[in-house]
């Protein structure tokens, strides 16, 4: 049973994202990926991508790369055009949980 | 305290009477810095040290203008998850255009706060606190009273993520205030004075309650670089919260003062690291009573939840609330 975080902390805030966070992109992105400004926890960090009308349409394989213990991503099938959102919950080293969303657009 | 000084310090008093600055904290996806004039509805493990202010002050009647200048410290502990204690400290030096310059520390503050209302999803707090300062314990040359004075407070924050997308470029405002009343516990002061002709008078001096009121109106870059739009700032500005503060005071007893708001509005840039947030603001007088000097206030401020989780996130009733529980 997770505790709730901490109002307080020095919690991993996204650093930059790929599809940029509220940007509109030419080519659906083969993954969607965030890197944090510091290491998080891969067990207890997840990330999803939701179509406008709420489906998840990411493969489910959200991971945190094992070679930039700061990066979090997860795959996506070829998109059709249209907005998405992308939904992101992690737990940076020190325990501290941060969570939010962005949104991007497909041409 | 002779009429000069209570005049010198009672005109400091009127810009420099803001409430030491307080928590930081985190509610959903919204970040609060601590604020350096107005103090945020949230309880957290952190240290102030310090905040230095600076302004030079009019003079009034036969009382000279004079430089003043604030050296202060607050430490805040959670002794739960919703409930915190502060204890401050302020170290003031006034050096009026004609005289000798007064130094000394005011009263100690302790203040309680409890967050009761919290809604991660509309990014809003709202708390309640109580300050309590210490009657006795500062030094009477710079105008500490012996008499301690209790300010029962209302706190609130409040951040526009849940703005409708159409209004994205206005999620990243964030508005926080308080709302207190500075009540003393002694009514006025009565003092003994032998005129020449060796008759006696009494001098009676109230001492007023004070509504001590503001607000903040922030813009947080980080939001708008995490969750509204990248538009490409780097760093360090990606960690910039460029806001304002009003922060007021309206006796509301006094026979002459009732009623006549002083105060200051101060425009500043807080950046916020891991570990650390340093914020600057100017002080500008809000009316002609508050003065007529811009002055300038700094602040550095250490979040020891961060720096040391399992020192100072230590509670008596909960335990360590740092490091959150894996499922």
């Amino acid at each position: 049973m997770v505790a709730p975080a901490p109002p307080a902390g020095a919690h991993a805030f996204p650093d930059h994202s790929d599809p940029r966070v509220g940007s509109t992109v030419d080519r659906p992105p083969a993954q969607v990926r965030i890197w944090f400004d510091g290491e998080i926890e891969p067990t207890f960090s997840t990330v999803r991508v939701e179509s406008e009308d709420q489906r998840r349409v990411d493969q489910g394989d959200a991971r945190v790369n094992p070679r930039d213990g700061r990066l979090l991503e997860v795959t996506v099938p070829p998109l059709a055009s249209g907005r998405y959102r992308v939904y992101w919950s992690v737990i940076a080293r020190d325990g501290h949980r941060t969570e939010g969303d962005f949104r991007f657009r497909i041409k | 305290m002779s009429r000069r000084i209570a005049g010198l310090v009672a005109i400091a008093a009127v810009v420099l009477a803001a409430p030491a600055a307080e928590a930081h904290g985190l509610i959903g996806k919204r970040f609060f810095p601590a604020t350096l004039g107005v103090d945020d509805p949230f309880v957290a493990d952190e240290l102030s040290l310090p905040t230095i202010s600076h302004i030079k002050v009019r003079g009034e009647g036969d009382e000279p203008p004079s430089r003043e200048t604030e050296f202060s410290a607050e430490f805040s502990k959670r002794l739960s998850p919703d409930f915190g204690f502060s204890l401050g400290a302020t170290y003031r030096l006034i050096d009026p255009d004609e005289g000798s310059t007064m130094n000394g520390f005011d009263n100690m503050e302790v203040s309680l706060k409890y967050v009761f209302f919290k809604s991660p999803e509309h990014e809003t707090l709202l708390s309640i606190g109580l300050g309590w300062d210490v009657g006795g314990t500062g030094s009477k040359k710079v105008g500490a009273e012996s008499f301690d004075t209790v300010t029962p407070t209302f706190f609130f924050g409040k951040g526009f993520g849940d703005l409708p997308d159409a209004l994205e470029f206005a999620k990243p405002l964030a508005l926080t205030g308080s709302f207190g009343v500075a009540i003393p516990t002694r009514h006025d002061n009565v003092t003994k004075v032998v005129e020449d002709d060796g008759s006696v008078s009494f001098e009676r001096e109230v001492n007023p309650s004070v509504a001590q009121w503001g607000f903040t109106v922030q813009y947080n870059l980080q939001y708008l670089q995490s969750f509204v739009r990248d538009i490409g700032l780097p760093r360090p500005f990606s960690r910039m919260i460029p806001l304002v503060e009003f922060v007021m005071q309206t006796p509301l007893d006094s026979t002459t003062q009732a009623g006549r708001t002083t105060g200051t509005i101060q425009p500043g840039i807080i950046w916020f690291g891991r570990y650390v947030q340093v914020g600057v603001e100017a002080v500008i007088p809000v009316n002609e009573r508050s003065g007529k000097n811009v002055g300038v206030v700094g602040q550095l401020h250490f979040y020891l939840d961060d720096i040391l989780p399992q020192v100072f996130t230590w509670t008596p009733f909960h335990g360590v609330l740092g490091p959150t529980q894996p499922r």
